[in-house]
């Protein structure tokens, strides 16, 4: 490397990244993305563990155990805002805690011995036990474990094969959790499920109880739902789920090939939908009940838009004034919710200047550029180095996104919107999309930047 | 005394304590001026350490991965580290990189220093320290991997060198505010010194508009290098293993004399600082920290009674939690459990001084996890709890207040700003103790006294 081109401050952008990053009408190629991280660039992905972990986590009632040394289990104990409705088991962290004794000698009987002894404690319907780098590394089967714990307690003992390194990419952990839970589904021999007209709700996480506000409009217009995959589900629950007859998929990146799965073994049709915003939800709740066909729930459908929307829409035009103009930054984790973002700013009348995701596919960032105007700089996999340079290129006022971003924006006197997967708030449906016009507003104008900018020094 | 090490027959880990080693190896390496850090394993740990990071300092905290998938699982991960390393020189510009190994790394066999050495000479690098430092987590936590960090900057750059009258001073994990604070001290005896590290402006930056890549601060390196020559080393390490002691290696190799002593966080273990500088400086106690002291004694008399009435539990890295037991039973609040997540060969000895007098023994737990902590806790009627945002569910599960202090905090704001050291960070601690007493015999005394009589509305 000639180490002589390097300035006192670095550089922002790594050469091998500069396909990764487009300016929409300008680029002619498509963008690199869906790769594995490049070594020091400082991603801001996590790993496959996580990725299946984020999924599965939220079945209330399932215990999970992590099998691998301790700090897998600390970084994900609790890791999201998803509620339930009953068990709180699942917010519990299980860990074998591996030892070097374990790594040397094989953790297959340590890991037979916790899985043993939760059984013993806490008798859960279902535990997941999730392999790490090292349990992977090492080779310890837990497959064979898995099923000879499920025949010895006479309950579903499901290994998840997630060990880190199989890719820096958390899609894979997706897959992962997927693979998972359509073990746990499958009827065993000589059971079958009834089909039923509910539906269930699959990559909806009940992060701040979402998945309930959703469940009220469509108990309103006339269904219930089956199971959600996974907010506030429970393992019986889940069993349930090939007795839908439909299966809206939200969170596209870690649900569509559940849809699919779901779609082949048990003949149910899915739907992509998405509650995030006030025409997405209404949109949503259209297309649910033509699927139905059956008028009187489409005439309670538009009664329930209207009423909503005559309620919501006089409090969303006193954000929109305020923020009309204000420029806006998204990067968040995949494009399902970089779209949502972006038609929610849109409503409100921001610009949109920047967009980036840690997980977007090719067609997904195809699609992103259409909704976007000339100009903007769309990016995979960002680091915080590229992050800033464009932040400040580009005159942001706020930025969406998860934790790491946060801290660099109030940085920079930039405000924030917190759409990660620890929030408390819901943002779902009609009332979350007043609140999250709120939060846009208030970080956006708030009176500390003025001050920030006014008298703040270069420290 | 009852020692409790958690039961042997308890294999699985239910709610985990401790973090993981790397961890405190990334806090300590951020004490390091031009430094930039680089963890040798997949994605997810430099992610999960950056989330970890950031959301206790509130600040950018980067860390760079050489992001192994599994082909270099496999091959090995020479390449994709010396990538790494190229990029981390090409966008960050630092003159000191810390590399971290994971389990994943160790696992593999990889040979760190070899891969470092090679890479040094194929690129000719020179003006770039790099400094490689195991740190597998099943062999250690967060503690043994910020000694060893550490010790390591210490056994790299101290050279024989010309004596003079300069003091080391090496601290464990503690918030930047008390490294501030512990400097002020210094300062305020006229003492020249080195404190290693020092994060105390790399973790919290006052506002400056800017991101900064590598934030301005943190010990020269040019200073650990002369560290060899020091009159004395004060290090805040009663429990570091002998093998991990900074202080020990420059006692043995250089001939510094060492002090090894408790945190200054409570009265006793303050006045043991004093003793120590008083006689290192050949001055008394200066007229300010003579009054803090004074405000600090008047404290505890207007505290004395209240804090009787606590029953802590205390827990969190050992040095911590034997500078916290201290201030309990100073104040007549004897612990009834003392719990870390690392196992200490020191603590419990510690221990079983300060407890010498106590009405009661407390059940001490090494190596434990929350589950042990909150039965142990539950079967002594704790009424308070001490130590960091994992004892969360003490509260949510059995309405026990946590005073917040160690790491991570990252249920509240602050946590980089939290003082506890010196006399003034002493009644600071004290007066948020006490405080959480009173709240909660405000809350339920009038019910209580009720209760007790029977006395019933209307009756």
């Amino acid at each position: 490397m000639d180490t002589s081109s390097v300035t006192a401050e670095g550089s922002a952008c790594i050469s091998e990244r500069q396909n990764s990053i487009l300016t929409t009408g300008k680029s002619k190629s498509s963008i690199h993305c869906a790769d594995d991280s490049l070594a020091g660039s400082v991603s801001q992905r996590a790993c496959v563990f996580c990725g299946a972990r984020v999924v599965l986590n939220p079945v209330t009632d399932a215990a999970h155990l992590v099998h691998g040394p301790i700090g897998c289990a600390t970084c994900t104990w609790d890791i999201r805002g998803s509620l339930s409705s009953g068990s709180e088991m699942y917010r519990n962290s299980f860990s074998t805690d591996m030892k070097e004794r374990d790594v040397v000698f094989g953790g297959e009987k340590k890991l037979a011995t916790c899985i043993d002894e939760i059984v013993g404690k806490y008798h859960p319907p279902a535990i997941f036990v999730y392999s790490t780098c090292v349990s992977g590394m090492i080779g310890d089967d837990i497959i064979a474990v898995c099923k000879a714990a499920s025949e010895r307690h006479a309950t579903d003992v499901i290994p998840v094969e997630s060990s880190g390194f199989l890719s820096g990419n958390k899609v894979v952990g997706y897959r992962a959790a997927a693979i998972a839970l359509m073990q746990l589904i499958k009827p065993k021999v000589g059971e079958t499920v009834e089909k039923t007209r509910k539906l269930n709700f699959l990559g909806e996480y009940n992060l701040g109880g979402e998945k309930w506000v959703v469940e009220r409009y469509l108990r309103e217009i006339g269904i219930e739902i089956n199971v959600a995959f996974t907010g506030d589900s429970t393992v019986a629950a889940l069993k349930q789920a090939p007795g839908a007859c439909l299966n809206l998929v939200q969170c596209t990146g870690s649900m569509h090939w559940v849809a699919m799965s779901l779609e082949q073994e048990f003949g149910t049709p899915y739907l992509d939908v998405n509650f995030f915003g006030a025409e997405n939800t209404a949109g949503s709740l259209r297309k649910i009940a033509q699927f139905y066909g059956e008028p009187e729930m489409i005439r309670r459908t538009e009664a329930l838009i209207e009423r909503e929307q005559a309620r919501i829409q006089p409090v969303l035009q006193k954000y929109r004034k305020k923020l009309a103009g204000k420029r806006a930054a998204i990067y968040v984790g995949g494009a399902f919710k970089a779209v949502a973002i972006i038609h929610q700013l849109k409503e409100l009348g921001m610009e949109i200047v920047l967009t980036g995701t840690q997980t977007g596919k090719k067609e997904e960032y195809d699609n992103l550029s259409t909704l976007l105007d000339p100009g903007t700089i769309i990016i995979d996999d960002a680091n915080p180095a590229e992050l800033e340079k464009f932040l400040l290129e580009k005159n942001v006022d706020v930025m969406a996104g998860g934790v790491k971003e946060r801290v660099l924006a109030y940085k920079l006197g930039i405000g924030f919107v917190d759409h990660n997967h620890d929030r408390k708030d819901g943002l779902a449906g009609f009332d979350g999309a007043v609140r999250f016009a709120r939060e846009v507003y208030v970080t956006t104008c708030t009176p500390v930047w003025s001050q920030l900018k006014a008298t703040g020094r270069r420290a | 005394m009852e020692t409790v090490a958690t039961p042997k027959v308890k294999q699985v880990n239910e709610n985990q304590c401790q973090q993981c080693m790397p961890l405190g190896g990334v806090v300590a390496f951020k004490g390091i001026e031009n430094a930039m850090v680089l963890v040798h394993g997949s994605q997810g740990c430099s992610t999960y350490m950056r989330l970890t990071n950031v959301e206790h300092y509130n600040e950018p905290v980067d860390i760079a991965s050489s992001a192994l998938n599994e082909k270099q699982a496999i091959y090995g991960g020479e390449a994709n580290l010396h990538k790494a390393l190229d990029n981390v020189i090409r966008v960050y510009a630092p003159k000191f990189i810390g590399v971290l190994t994971t389990c994943l790394t160790e696992t593999m066999g990889e040979d760190l220093k070899r891969l470092v050495a090679t890479y040094r000479l194929n690129r000719g690098i020179t003006a770039v320290d790099i400094i490689p430092v195991a740190t597998p987590s099943y062999s250690g936590s967060q503690t043994e991997g910020f000694w060893a960090a550490t010790r390591q900057l210490v056994a790299y750059y101290a050279q024989p060198t010309e004596r003079h009258q300069g003091i080391n001073v090496i601290i464990p994990h503690i918030s930047p505010a008390d490294i501030r604070e512990i400097k002020r001290i210094f300062g305020l005896f006229g003492l020249e010194y080195t404190m290693l590290p020092d994060y105390s402006m790399t973790l919290d930056r006052p506002y400056g508009g800017r991101y900064q890549k590598i934030p301005p601060g943190g010990t020269k390196t040019r200073d650990i290098a002369r560290m060899s020559g020091a009159r004395a080393t004060i290090q805040f390490g009663l429990t570091c293993p002998d093998n991990l002691s900074p202080g020990l290696l420059l006692e043995q190799e250089h001939g510094v004399p060492l002090h090894n002593l408790p945190l200054p966080i409570g009265l006793q273990n303050m006045e043991r600082l004093v003793e120590t500088l008083e006689e290192l400086s050949g001055l008394s106690l200066p007229d300010i920290l003579e009054r803090e002291r004074g405000w600090l004694l008047d404290g505890m008399a207007d505290s004395h009674k209240f804090n009787a009435d606590g029953r802590p539990i205390v827990y969190g890295e050992p040095e911590i939690v034997y500078a916290f037991s201290s201030i309990c039973m100073e104040n007549g609040a004897t612990p009834v459990v003392i719990a870390s997540g690392t196992r200490s060969n020191r603590l419990t000895g510690l221990l079983a001084t300060l407890l010498a007098d106590a009405d009661e023994q407390p059940v001490i737990l090494e190596e434990t996890d929350f589950a042990a902590i909150d039965e142990a806790g539950f079967m002594a009627e704790a009424n308070i709890a001490i130590g960091h945002s994992g004892g969360k569910f003490l509260t949510e599960r059995r309405g026990i207040p946590v005073i917040r202090v160690g790491f991570p905090i990252h249920d509240r704001t602050g946590g980089q700003r939290i003082l506890s050291a010196g006399y003034t960070g002493t009644l600071a601690f004290l007066d948020r103790f006490t405080n959480a007493l009173l709240e909660t015999k405000y809350d339920s005394y009038r019910e209580l006294r009720k209760e007790e009589m029977g006395i019933r509305e209307g009756a």
